[in-house]
């Protein structure tokens, strides 16, 4: 067994897979796997709002009214958009084009930190209005308790969603400064593609969750009390 | 054995709809249909994630082992709601 | 039937993964899995005898009916303690991350796991998990139970339930990156002619195990992260004082933890399919039905968690869906004893130490998946629910099942790890040892708890003290069953005899090559004809 690269096997090519194949097709099954598992983990955040908004619709749809529906929508837009300069991004790796790849993984960054960004403000809203579970908790209206159930779950999925894509942020910088510097080609481009799916799952988890959190009888909403 | 390369028009006719789709499950919202207001925001929801998972994860175009894998991970997340939700539905029955 | 014929070039001048580098770091930061997993054997090893540590305190405490030894919050400690380093640092990884690690990749034919690297990181998360939950042991330990139910593990303990919770959360990515290796090294990295039906039954066990563990272990690790907030900022979600339902905490942690149950066991099945066939010469009956029961364990274990919630305040419709599918799981398990008593049936039995194991596991392990029937029929449930029948059972899957299967398969792979055997005569006499102490610890608890006696309490009425004795008494006994496998299986890495490529002749892809094996595992990659389990059809020389 040579260790020099040659054409049957590439730098690239891990000592313990026999084809470039064999090794592409068992990264994208690992990551498919680990989001398998993601599915879970977040599953569980959806079984106790699931659980606590069947029992408690009117609070949680009060509740909801305090969340701010237009930051919301925007940064589901900026979500959606940061998947189509991801998927650009693979696009770019599969056609060999370093300078696209770059430039739109640096775009999905942007819109990141942006969705980020605007999360931070609504959370620190909702600090100042006194509305993070705890200690500090003070709820303007009927139904105080059930309505920091809603907040409790709020926080823990978008907190959870949040730190998700605080990873793939950090992930990014790495992905951008390795396709800076030529590692990925059309032939090898694993990395680019699998943590594409990465984020896109986490931009699934923003599908449903906003309109779970956001989106709960709006049709009430007008003057804020019921 | 190269990989499939979906073309890029594809990617902006599907980023087109999830928008459109945002836009009407914002309005949607705002309309009183009583239950059929969740329906209609997770059916739309649903249809949203479908076209990431299709279109910009390449589902539509991968292995029938990577469909099993997203379709058992929902069906997973569905026996651990639908059970729970058994037990907290007949609790007053 | 055992004589093995030393190999011609002797161990120390052939090159195999043990000698191709030497030094600390070289062990550190291998990525070869099976320096991986002797690494998972050292550290489960020590968790193995701190939770048997809690265990001599337990029952210790227990040979007198008063509580006199500890005080009552210490000895729910104890028990607890007890229960997350068994379950957690030691049953859950011991036979993938010892077993499967080494073994995968030698009887799928190829060089490593998928993902050697990440393999790797699974030990290291996994010191991280047992370190932190330590350190919840020397700062003054945690008194839920294992199980961490709220309101008392969220509101009202004053232990150190998130420290400890912390530990079980980063242990629980190790199993999930183990079992994320697995699958993808199952689907995409067997040998060449090595289909899906010509695989070891040992494979498909771990398939179904690595299934269960990326499926169920998250919600583990959400449900910790829910348990740390309901405690750091009482957001109320476990709490009924807030609105929240405690009983939500119960369906979030048994989600995993019965699943975890067959992460448990399904390991410790495929091995017995394995000594089975060796030990009697035979090809498995039934091969097909027990690798689709043990997918088929996998999957209905999902559906019954609510057995854990009979008493709990579970609405009574959803206790009886739960009582049925719990009836039906029983079913794929009881096939698997089934096939393996009819791959006995006319074969040439032998009896070294890895079979007194399997037999000691299939007697054990119905017993214990007996009980568990009687456990999962409702009504009786609330009789001996949270009583020593409940922990005789599990004990008796767990230790009589899990622990037994797991030395079965570290004696008979032991010549394939180290190159060497282990003295034959002292591994059957401590198997029997280990079989008489396991039984008269565990046996009186059935007994105790149908009786009346409830657990975890440290003092009990005297009537109750006879069986308590028994048990105590059969705890020694277990306990030396265990330390001679130690101190043989030392001994045996300088004084054993070396052991050629296939000491017992089995079939399987990890006997074609040397013991112990080459870092790469195969000088050429194998291409697999056969069908698995072929003893019927031809001689396989012992070499």
């Amino acid at each position: 067994m040579s260790d020099t690269p040659s054409a049957a096997h590439p730098a690239h090519l891990a000592h313990h897979f026999d084809t470039v194949e064999q090794q592409r097709e068992s990264s994208s099954l690992g990551m498919w796997v680990f989001l398998a598992q993601e599915v879970m983990f977040f599953g569980g955040l959806f079984l106790a709002y699931l659980v606590y908004r069947s029992s408690y619709p009117a609070a949680f749809a009060e509740a909801s009214h305090h969340l701010d529906v237009v930051l919301g929508g925007i940064n589901t837009v900026i979500l959606i958009a940061s998947s189509l300069t991801m998927a650009l991004a693979v696009y770019y790796a599969q056609t060999g084009k370093r300078n696209l790849l770059v430039l739109f993984l640096l775009a999905t960054m942007l819109l990141g930190l942006a969705f980020l960004g605007i999360k931070a403000v609504e959370y620190h809203h909702k600090y100042v209005d006194k509305l993070i579970p705890g200690v500090a908790f003070s709820y303007p209206g009927p139904n105080a308790q059930h309505a920091q159930l809603f907040f409790s779950l709020y926080f823990a999925m978008t907190g959870m969603h949040a730190l998700h894509m605080i990873i793939g942020f950090g992930l990014l910088i790495w992905l951008v400064n390795d396709a800076r510097k030529g590692r990925f080609t059309p032939e090898y481009h694993s990395h680019i593609e699998i943590f594409g799916l990465y984020w896109h799952f986490v931009d699934i988890v923003w599908i449903f969750l906003f309109p779970l959190l956001y989106l709960i009888g709006l049709h009430d909403a007008a003057g804020g009390g019921h | 054995m190269s990989v499939h390369v979906v073309p890029l028009r594809v990617y902006f006719v599907i980023f087109t709809s999830l928008m459109i789709l945002t836009a009407v499950t914002v309005a949607v919202a705002y309309l009183d249909l009583g239950p059929l207001n969740t329906i209609l925001a997770l059916s739309i929801a649903v249809t949203k994630a479908a076209l990431v998972i299709l279109y910009f994860m390449h589902v539509r175009y991968s292995p029938s082992l990577t469909k099993l894998v997203v379709a058992g991970s929902f069906l997973w997340l569905f026996i651990l709601l639908s059970i729970t939700m058994s037990d907290y539905l007949s609790r007053g029955w | 039937m055992s004589t093995f014929t030393a190999p011609t070039v002797p161990v120390e001048t052939r090159e195999h993964y043990l000698n191709a580098d030497y030094g600390v770091r070289s062990w550190l930061l291998t990525v070869d899995h099976k320096r991986i997993a002797l690494l998972y054997l050292a550290s489960i090893t020590l968790f193995f005898f701190l939770g048997g540590f809690f265990a001599v305190l337990i029952r210790l405490e227990l040979l007198t009916p008063q509580g006199d030894m500890v005080q009552s919050e210490t000895y729910n400690k104890m028990f607890t303690m007890h229960g997350i380093i068994m379950i957690i640092f030691f049953l859950i990884p011991a036979i993938p991350a010892v077993l499967g690690n080494f073994l995968v990749p030698l009887m799928v034919g190829a060089t490593d796991l998928a993902f050697p690297r990440i393999n790797l990181l699974s030990w290291y998360i996994y010191i991280l998990g047992g370190i932190i939950s330590l350190t919840s042991i020397v700062v003054g330990g945690v008194d839920t139970g294992w199980t961490f139910y709220t309101p008392y593990s969220s509101t009202y303990s004053n232990s150190y339930v998130i420290t400890a919770g912390l530990g079980i959360f980063v242990a629980g990515f190790s199993s999930i990156l183990t079992g994320l290796n697995f699958i993808v090294t199952i689907h995409k990295m067997r040998a060449p002619g090595l289909t899906w039906f010509r695989l070891p039954l040992f494979i498909w066990a771990h398939y179904a195990t690595a299934l269960i563990q990326m499926l169920a272990t998250p919600v583990l690790a959400i449900t910790i992260v829910l348990l740390a907030l309901e405690r750091g900022f009482h957001i109320g979600i476990f709490d009924p004082a807030l609105g929240g339902d405690p009983v939500l905490f119960q369906h979030l942690f048994w989600f995993y933890s019965h699943p975890a149950v067959y992460i448990m066991i399904l390991p410790g099945m495929g091995i017995i399919s394995e000594l089975i066939s060796c030990f009697s010469r035979k090809y498995v009956f039934g091969y097909h039905f027990i690798a689709f029961s043990s997918l088929g364990i996998a999957v209905l274990g999902f559906l019954v968690w609510g057995h854990h919630l009979f008493v709990s305040g579970q609405s009574a419709y959803a206790g009886l869906i739960f009582s049925v599918l719990s009836f039906l799981v029983a079913i794929p398990s009881a096939i698997k004893v089934f096939n393996w008593t009819a791959t006995l049936y006319k074969g040439s039995i032998s009896y070294q130490a890895p079979m007194l194991y399997a037999f000691g596991f299939i007697g054990l392990f119905a017993i214990g998946g007996l009980t568990g029937l009687f456990l999962a029929a409702l009504g009786l449930d609330v009789h001996v629910h949270d009583t020593y029948f409940v922990v005789a059972h599990f004990h008796y899957i767990m230790v009589g099942g899990t622990v037994m299967a797991y030395l079965g398969g570290m004696h008979f792979w032991w010549p394939k790890i180290t190159g060497r055997m282990y003295p034959e005569g002292w591994a059957r006499f401590s198997a029997l040892v280990i079989f008489l102490g396991f039984n008269l610890t565990f046996l009186p608890q059935f007994v105790l708890g149908y009786l009346g006696m409830p657990r975890r309490y440290h003092a009990y009425p005297p009537e109750f003290q006879v069986l308590n004795v028994m048990s105590t008494a059969g705890a020694s006994i277990l306990g030396v069953g265990y330390l001679i496998p130690m101190i043989y299986f030392f001994w045996s890495l300088k004084y054993g005899a070396l052991a050629g490529p296939n000491p017992w002749g089995a079939t399987g892809l990890e006997w074609r090559t040397s013991s112990p094996p080459p870092t790469e595992n195969f000088k050429q990659t194998p291409v697999v004809t056969e069908e698995p389990y072929e003893y019927s059809i031809r001689e396989i020389k012992v070499v």
